[in-house]
């Protein structure tokens, strides 16, 4: 493998790694916000168990988002040096502004909300919470914004002068059509992370036989959970079904590619699936919907897809030649079996979790009778829940990455003519098995860290200090937190 | 403002960026290589030393996170600002930015995990984390900011310059090493002076004593790493605030001496902001000097984004920064009170 092949997996390994945490960030924080929001004002106990069961499983999994989000902020200069003098006018402002807008807010209110137990008062603490989600919303948004410009790059100029890709419009960038449905796409799909994961973790706490008089309150644990991931499932889904419609406008390619589709056709089918290499030589599919490609890509089951080849012949007549735009490898075709069963795997995955929402909230409803609210498979169901839009999120990114290929920036620079130029294989194979070392042996510890914490369970939890005003005046006693 | 002028003040931002990183995150570093040593309790009680090790790590731990921003904005802010900076930077320094990747993975991860287990193993294990995590990037920033400032061969042609010289090795030339150790010991003493500033008891002599040690040594690094550095490219201004520098930092161990715990942190707070200073200030109007003969350095003028991207940004840094100043200097306020090892509770779960 040279440094480009090494700089291409080294880019998937990481970022997919990362995005593990993040969803499961933005979505707890709102729910733990939830939790201290409803203790602040109920002072109800449960509350207070469930803001800090959860907070600190929250925190766990935070760390490793944190560290694993700037080696991703190191890597475009590190790997990536052309792309970055190339379209850094454009594609840096977004990440300055991350920066500046949203890890001062998440990293400083963090530390408050960890260490502001009887330090500062109630209100402002469960508030720092808050502030810790709205700084993981407006973070994803900026570099979602920076993911939308690669997609459909928006907003610029070409100049030959500096030859590079120059900002003409910010705001454009910010609003790219490709933008507006990505973002409440990963929005949702990460509410409905963080919701499997409490209810994931309630359920199996419910299932327990000690679980006693706590049940009701990982019920309402449950249950919560259960709501989030069932409306931000639902959410999900039509976000998606916008976000198809952009992507068939502005990447046509990818479009074809989700389907296997390689001639352009009206009342496109749309494969659940099937069997063989995918490479347009004969189609097998098991199971078709005739029309639905074209109603997923245009709205209208009649309406036209275009195929692979038509759109590889275009690239190849409009690109080859071009400074930044040649590609020697891919004949400006993705990997089309690795797009058609990740865009296969992302929805399936995604329904899954929609019906284990659905599912739990049936088996925990009003009337269900106390031994009905343990019944087996819950146990399954609890384990399984949050891996289902976890890997449907590891899927999604890799169908609409991989599916840009061999564009870095669509249209404009393909990923050959983006990597650093004098960085060896050596050095990017040495950074890489550093890395997957490293982020393996992180997995290890912080999964069973997180085991250890769920397994505690909130009822580990002292009872709330109701003395917590009157402590923040006693200067010797015990601090409520420390490292 | 004309573009000159937005270059020239992003220059200027991109250093303030990188002085509120070194002042914040340097004592936070000092701290984390610390625990090892004014960590460790005299009379040798293994309990004693825990409970000193946690409330050193308690006094930076509502902090650190925030204070590393500071690099990440600082990074932000080069790929946006100057995106030839940071593409012949970050892919030059290839080796040595991985290695302080590594080390802030493994502190972050030391810092916030270290507690949440129970076996002596386990606490030993994150302590060495956050120790090596906190020495690695202490000396290699040093390493970093000798080389940038003095020079680094560089081939192509302007402003699409890489990187020439041997891994890692061109880097560790003579003076990329003592400025490594001046940032190592700079950042040993503003560790120990924060530990004295926020901790009382025998915990807060041994910090004092250790800071009166470590900044002589400071002393004596800072002095041939900076006149080093300002005999090769420096101006008057550079000179001046090397002087300044070094008088804040004497006055600062002045101050440890008449037990003004707070003039002595401000002191070496100043001294490091205006050895940064004075390191952009030499470094100014290149980014990246060459240091083969007759070769293109990368300068604030070719290295830059356009008219209009500066613009943008300069908006957001003069209205967010304030902000972000304001809510992280309440933090400090938050927790302004001193600490001893009597208010670190006995370890448990919540």
């Amino acid at each position: 493998m040279d440094a480009l092949d090494l700089a291409r997996w080294q880019f998937a390994i990481t970022t997919v790694y990362h995005f593990l945490f993040v969803p499961i960030t933005i979505g707890m924080s709102a729910i733990v916000a939830g939790f201290h929001t409803a203790w602040v004002r109920t002072h109800n106990p449960q509350m207070y168990r469930l803001t800090k069961f959860f907070g600190k499983l929250f925190v766990i999994n935070f760390a490793l988002g944190l560290v694993t989000g700037i080696v991703q902020e190191f890597q475009f200069g590190m790997n990536w040096s052309d792309y970055s003098r190339f379209v850094g006018d454009i594609f840096g402002a977004p990440l300055a502004f991350e920066a500046l807008l949203t890890f001062f807010l998440e990293s400083t209110f963090l530390g408050l909300w960890i260490f502001g137990w009887g330090r500062i008062p109630e209100k402002l603490h469960a508030a720092t919470m808050w502030l810790v989600h709205i700084g993981t919303v407006m973070s994803a948004y900026f570099i979602l914004a920076a993911n939308s410009f690669m997609q459909n790059p928006v907003g610029f100029t070409f100049n030959e002068k500096t030859n590079r890709a120059e900002l003409t419009d910010f705001v454009a960038v910010l609003t790219n059509k490709v933008q507006l449905v990505t973002f409440p796409h990963v929005i949702t799909a990460a509410y409905m992370t963080g919701g499997a994961v409490v209810m994931a973790v309630a359920l199996w706490h419910l299932r327990r036989p000690m679980v006693g008089a706590n049940a009701p309150m990982y019920r309402s644990a449950a249950r919560v959970g259960a709501v989030i991931t069932l409306v931000a499932s639902l959410g999900v889904i039509v976000t998606g079904d916008l976000q198809g419609k952009v992507m068939t406008e502005v990447q046509p390619m990818k479009m074809a590619a989700a389907e296997g589709l390689y001639e352009n056709q009206t009342r496109a089918p749309f494969s659940i699936l099937s069997i063989g290499p995918l490479d347009g030589s004969k189609a097998t599919r098991i199971i078709e919907v005739p029309g639905l490609l074209s109603f997923l890509g245009h709205g209208s089951f009649d309406a036209e897809v275009k195929g692979i080849n038509p759109v590889r012949d275009e690239y190849q007549a409009q690109f080859s030649q071009g400074k930044f735009t040649q590609d020697a490898t891919t004949a400006y075709t993705p990997n089309i079996p690795t797009t058609y069963w990740t865009f296969r795997l992302m929805m399936g995955l995604g329904f899954v979790g929609l019906a284990i929402a659905l599912l739990v909230l049936w088996g925990t409803r009003k009337g269900a009778a106390e031994n009905q609210l343990a019944p087996k498979w819950w146990h399954w169901a609890a384990i399984a829940a949050p891996f289902m839009p976890l890997f449907a999120n590891s899927f999604g990114w890799i169908f609409t990455e991989v599916g840009r290929q061999p564009w870095i920036v669509h249209n404009l620079m393909t990923v050959q003519n983006a990597v650093s130029p004098r960085v060896s294989a050596a050095e990017v194979a040495v950074s890489m098995v550093i890395y997957t070392l490293l982020y393996a042996a992180l997995a290890v510890v912080e999964v069973k860290l997180f085991l250890k914490y769920v397994r505690l369970g909130a009822e580990a939890i002292p009872d709330p200090d109701h003395d917590a005003d009157a402590a923040r005046d006693d200067a010797d006693a015990p601090l409520a937190y420390a490292y | 403002m004309s573009y000159e002028l937005l270059q020239n003040l992003w220059f200027l931002l991109i250093a303030v960026l990188w002085i509120g990183y070194f002042c914040l995150e340097g004592f936070d570093m000092g701290v984390g290589m610390l625990i090892g040593l004014i960590g460790k309790d005299k009379n040798g009680d293994p309990q004693e030393t825990e409970r000193r090790k946690r409330l050193m790590l308690t006094t930076i731990g509502p902090h650190w996170d925030g204070n590393e921003v500071w690099l990440l904005t600082a990074g932000g802010a080069t790929f946006a600002a100057f995106p030839h900076w940071y593409a012949t930077l970050f892919a030059g320094f290839y080796l040595p930015l991985l290695l302080i990747l590594v080390a802030l993975i493994l502190r972050a991860m030391g810092l916030e995990y270290r507690g949440k287990g129970d076996s002596d193993t386990w606490r030993r294990n994150w302590d060495i984390a956050i120790m090596v995590g906190s020495f690695l990037p202490a000396l290699l920033w040093g390493v970093a900011f000798a080389n940038i400032v003095n020079g680094v061969p560089m081939t192509g042609s302007a402003p699409a310059l890489e990187y020439a010289g041997t891994p890692v090795l061109s880097l560790l030339n003579p003076l990329g090493l003592i400025g490594g150790l001046t940032t190592l010991f700079l950042f040993l003493t503003h560790g120990a002076l924060f530990v004295a500033l926020k901790t009382d008891g025998q915990i807060r002599h041994d910090a004092r004593a250790f800071a009166l040690k470590a900044g002589l040594v400071t002393a004596v690094c800072a002095v041939i790493f900076l006149g080093w550095t300002n005999v090769n490219t420096g101006t008057a201004l550079s000179w001046a605030l090397t002087v300044l520098a070094a008088v804040c930092l004497l006055a600062a161990l002045a101050a440890v001496k008449v037990a003004r715990d707070g003039w002595a942190f401000t002191g070496t707070f100043v001294c490091t902001a205006l050895a940064v200073a004075s390191l952009f200030v030499a470094l100014f109007p290149d980014v990246m000097p060459n240091s083969i003969a007759g070769g293109q350095p990368l300068t604030i003028a070719n290295a830059s984004s356009s008219q209009y991207t500066l613009q943008i940004m300069t908006g957001a840094a003069v209205v967010f920064v304030p902000i972000v100043l304001g809510y992280q200097i309440w933090t400090y306020w938050v927790f302004r009170r001193r600490l001893t090892t009597r208010h670190i509770p006995a370890a448990a779960h919540y």
